[in-house]
């Protein structure tokens, strides 16, 4: 169905749908603010009580030409009235601002999904730029959606015209809340929490802000008066556990989860960084706050980042450092050192698609081979890694807490996906979260640099100003107790297998690995990292229709839970999705000796639902 | 795989569980660690800061007389024992925390001004000092050597260049003089060497000072002088590789023509050179040269007079780049100006942060944003 725009009349009666879930996806040029639009729209659900998930989705170049396909950025949003762990398979609404916004992402639309389309960008320029040989709004290619043609650009340009004092591009600049305007009536959403936004944001250029509110509700007005919508919908608060929430992306929790383990730990928080996709809003978000003693180091590249971390480390500070997968592949040398130096340290890798420079905007999970074996020689580290955007938090503080614990590395295995997505955080309560115990040596008669722990085999934590306690470590072999220089080759045996045991005592502090649904059964989906969501949902929906079917997910990679042999020997096959080319199967299979299934995709997208309910049916 | 859990004992130390190994404390070898308490500062010796290890450099090493004079210069600056720390990274000169009985971190290639970085950030209180050598400055670690001292962190940072490559035995550094024959270039180096000084003026250094192993009254004024700098302070000394590149620096440094080879600068001094105490600097429109005074009817006060504080660094810089034979090949203290250190800006930057909001409160930070109840 198309519509054709008429002159306002008089107020049509318009229908009030009911819908327990949609999925809208904005998509525009890089520079049309999508990615803007999309959040104010998730935030303004979230308040509402529904439950959201988020897929931004933009390209690594900042402003690639206008108009053009590699500039298209897109914004996925799944809101419902029910528990959701994904941004939705397939969009039921796509907003498309320009003919490359509509090529793009045309093929992931629902069949008879809602295309909403600026028709002022669809100028013969456009159309070529997006190799178009017609007008898709007339060549009829689009007749198996329902198509809303609006001149959204020429609207929000008649309505702050004289209202304004702006230059014509910059009032331009505002058609996107015009849509988010659109989008507002169109799902029954109150568009004041955007205009506080828009107030406190553009609070400074008050003609800004005053064109972006007039576009917010000349869109929402638009809309309820004119005929071209004749119905909208609503989709109910979410029945969710009761408690005070937030809207979280992973980036921020992970931001959020090491300023709280530093306040649990009682110790200060240095964050050595150099600038990444996706990682830097990390770095971001914690130079904001300077006044919990967070001291964040902007460094000359990633291994200055790293060994800045670990002097800190050795200082008392909780040493951390954030990257994406090729920062971490100049970090390892480093890294090598703080394992042989038996120093904390968090490395967080926000995965990326690689190798080399790779996908920069987009999803991955292949740096897991990097964190448990990309470094020189026998060189253990701990490895943890996020379900979800807001489980983000607890497992920061599960990684400074056995860094400190084991005096170890740790890897913190997030992603683009992760890092980007959003979804509602139940916010804990302060006082119910662990503290995090750290302990200095402080006897110089007893101090010995390698002397060891019984239970975890850490050795003792002594950091300058200590009075007696001056010793020197580096990253020569150490000799066992007293950390001297060493070349003993038994000495060397020896430690080798010391620093593996440490690690491998982890697992006593590794909660076992929990099994949803049967223990027992013909399938279990394995999974690791940001595929939870569409894991849990996939196998839910099978459980649901009665197969034998079950799902875990492991947060931590290095060591494994110790019942997870017991687990995997309970099913007959076992089918472990993953964005790689199949890391974790690898490491399943030789650990456990089990035959298990690698699902792949390595897509730089997260897995769909049905993919996976698809792969296990196979087995099923 | 080392996910896998090792149970077995391998060989080593009879047949004890490693384990058991590992806790009980029979090793026959002394500690990384003295075990005392130092005596106070104004009390401790140059034995306070002698480790218990066997020192294992080349015998005739130049390395021998920096760390002797280093050890020389602590007990003077008065800092607790336990206040101190050394780092360095990988040459034959960063083996030298190991000999000193302070904290210490021996870490990886080129990274010692990093780490050293993140220890001053975490605790400014220390004493820190950074112990490198020419390859580990200049090659593998050039950006972290440009970047620390930009930043002006209060940190010691000795270069011992030997324009050699010592402890990979014998290939050329970064500042091996052009056509040097070594074994990585048998027909000569076609590199054209660097020039620390001038690098580290460059990079904005707030202290420039170079000396010479040999030197040992001079090199121990001069540690001393960059010890009491507020900020990055750079040595460069000259250090003598009796292996791999021995006589490097006789042709200035040997005692028989130091005194004419050689400009000692001093601050406020006019730049006198020469057995004979007739020989100095002059300026000559915009260029330096070698006057002779008592000829031509110069006098002392036509020599430039050096001046440590200069805010300008371009002097410094051009005191920098004078070399044999051209000129007398200086050291001292090249440049000394204060600037707020990186550490005291990042401390401040936290104070104002608490005192315009308080001190953070995770309470409130994780409630922050807009939040809403489900009942």
């Amino acid at each position: 169905m198309s519509t054709v725009i008429e002159n306002p009349v008089e107020h049509f009666e318009k229908h009030f749908e009911e819908l327990e879930a949609v999925t809208i996806r904005f998509a525009g040029d890089s520079g049309d603010g999508m990615q803007l639009t999309g959040t104010q729209f998730t935030n303004t659900s979230a308040v509402l009580g529904n439950d959201i998930s988020t897929l931004p989705d933009f390209p690594a170049e900042i402003r690639a030409p206008a108009g053009s396909l590699p500039g298209v950025s897109g914004f996925q949003l799944n809101f419902s009235s029910h528990d959701i762990k994904t941004p939705g398979d397939q969009p039921n609404v796509l907003v498309a601002m320009n003919p490359a916004a509509l090529k793009v992402n045309v093929p992931d639309l629902e069949d008879g999904g809602t295309i909403i389309v600026n028709t002022d960008g669809f100028t013969p320029e456009n159309l070529k730029y997006a190799a178009y040989s017609s007008n898709p709004l007339e060549d009829g290619s689009l007749a198996g959606y329902r198509v809303h043609k609006l001149p959204i650009s020429t609207l929000n340009m008649n309505a702050l015209k004289g209202a304004v004092q702006l230059t014509r591009k910059e009032m331009d600049r505002s058609k996107n809340f015009f849509a988010l305007g659109v989008l507002y009536w169109l799902y029954d959403r109150p568009i004041e929490p955007t205009i506080k936004w828009i107030n406190a944001k553009f609070g400074k250029n008050p003609e800004l802000a005053k064109a972006n509110e007039i576009a917010v509700r000349t869109g929402y007005n638009f809309a309820d008066t004119t005929e071209v919508f004749t119905t909208h919908y609503t989709v109910k608060k979410a029945n969710i556990a009761p408690g005070k929430y937030r809207k979280i992306t992973g980036n921020e929790a992970t931001a959020l989860g090491f300023v709280a383990a530093s306040q649990l730990a009682g110790r200060a928080l240095f964050y050595g960084s150099y600038p990444i996709t996706p990682a830097s809003d990390i770095l971001h978000e914690l130079a904001r706050h300077k006044s919990f003693g967070v001291k964040t180091f902007q460094a000359e590249d990633e291994i200055a980042a790293v060994c800045a971390a670990i002097g800190a480390s050795f200082t008392g500070h909780i040493g951390l450092t954030g990257t994406s997968g090729p920062g971490v592949a100049l970090k390892q040398e480093a890294i090598g050192l703080a394992v042989m130096t038996e120093l904390p340290l968090v490395i967080i890798n926000v995965q990326r698609g690689g190798p080399s420079t790779g996908l920069p905007t987009k999803t991955e999970q292949a740096d897991l081979f990097q964190a448990v074996w990309g470094r020189n020689g026998e060189c253990p580290a701990i490895v943890v890694a996020p379900a979800t955007p807001a489980d983000c938090f607890q497992m920061a503080i599960e990684a400074v807490r056995l860094a400190f614990k084991y005096m170890s590395p740790v890897f913190y295995l997030s992603d683009g996906y992760l890092a980007n997505g959003a979804e509602p955080w139940a916010i804990p309560e302060v006082n119910a979260l662990p503290k995090i115990p750290v302990t200095f040596a402080t006897d110089p008669a007893s101090f010995m640099p390698y002397a060891r722990d019984q239970q975890t085999l850490a050795r003792p934590y002594a950091i300058p100003g200590t009075p007696g306690l001056e010793h020197r470590i580096g990253g020569i072999e150490k000799q066992n107790i007293t950390g001297n220089v060493n070349y003993d080759p038994e000495n060397h045996h020896l430690m080798v297998r010391l620093r593996q045991e440490k690690i491998d005592r982890v697992v006593q502090d590794v909660p076992p690995v929990e099994v949803c649904g049967e223990k027992t059964g013909k399938v279990l989906v394995l999974g690791w990292g940001s595929t939870y969501g569409s894991i849990s949902t996939a196998v839910e929906r099978l459980q649901s229709e009665g197969k034998s079917v079950s799902s875990a997910h492991l947060r931590h990679l290095n060591p494994f839970p110790a019942n997870l042999g017991e687990v995997l020997a309970g099913f007959e096959t076992v089918i472990i999705p993953e964005m790689n080319l199949g890391q974790l199967c690898t490491m399943i299979r030789a650990k456990y000796l089990v035959d298990a299934v690698a699902f792949s995709k390595v897509k730089g997208r997260p897995f769909q639902i049905r993919e996976i309910v698809r792969k296990v049916e196979e087995y099923l | 795989m080392s996910t896998g859990s090792n149970g077995s004992n391998g060989s080593g130390n009879g047949n004890k569980p490693i384990v058991e190994q590992a806790i009980s404390a029979d090793s026959e070898a002394g500690s990384a660690v003295s075990g005392k308490v130092a005596p106070p500062p104004g009390q401790m010796k140059k034995a306070d800061f002698v480790s218990d290890q066997e020192v294992r450099w080349c015998p005739g090493c130049g390395d021998y007389a920096i760390l002797n004079n280093v050890q020389k210069v602590m007990p003077e600056l008065g800092i607790p024992r336990e206040k101190i720390v050394f780092v360095s990274g990988i040459g034959c000169s960063s083996r030298f925390p190991y000999y000193m009985n302070t904290y210490g971190f021996h870490s990886i290639h080129g990274r010692a001004p990093a780490i050293a970085t993140g220890i001053k950030c975490a605790n400014p209180e220390l004493s820190v000092w950074v112990i490198t050598g020419d390859g580990d400055a200049l090659s593998i670690g050039g950006n972290h050597f440009i970047h620390a001292i930009r930043r002006n962190l209060d940190i010691n940072y000795i270069l011992f260049n030997n324009r050699i490559y010592g402890l990979t035995k014998g290939q050329y550094s970064p500042t091996s003089e052009l056509g040097k024959k070594t074994k990585s270039a048998p027909m000569g180096t076609i590199d054209y060497p660097i020039n620390p000084l001038s690098l580290a003026i460059a990079s904005e250094a707030t202290f420039v000072a170079r000396s010479i192993d040999i030197d040992v009254r001079h090199l121990g004024s001069v540690v001393e002088a960059g010890a009491r700098h507020k900020g990055i302070s750079f040595i460069e000394v000259y250090q003598n590789c009796n292996i791999f590149n021995d006589h490097a620096f006789d042709y200035f440094a040997d005692r028989s023509v130091r005194s004419d080879n050689v400009l000692y600068l001093e601050d406020g001094k006019p730049m006198i050179f020469g057995k004979e105490r007739n020989k100095g600097i002059r300026m000559n429109g915009a260029h330096p040269e070698v006057v002779t005074i008592g000829e031509d009817g110069i006098t002392e006060a036509d020599l430039l007079v050096h001046n440590v504080n200069l805010a300008d660094p371009s002097v410094a810089f051009m005191l920098a780049r004078m070399e044999q034979p051209d000129f007398p090949q200086p050291v001292g203290i090249f440049r000394a100006v204060e600037r707020a250190t990186y550490e005291d800006l990042l401390v401040d930057q936290i104070d104002v942060a608490i005192a315009k909001s308080g001190p953070g409160s995770l309470e409130k930070l994780i409630n922050g944003g807009d939040t809403w109840v489900v009942e």
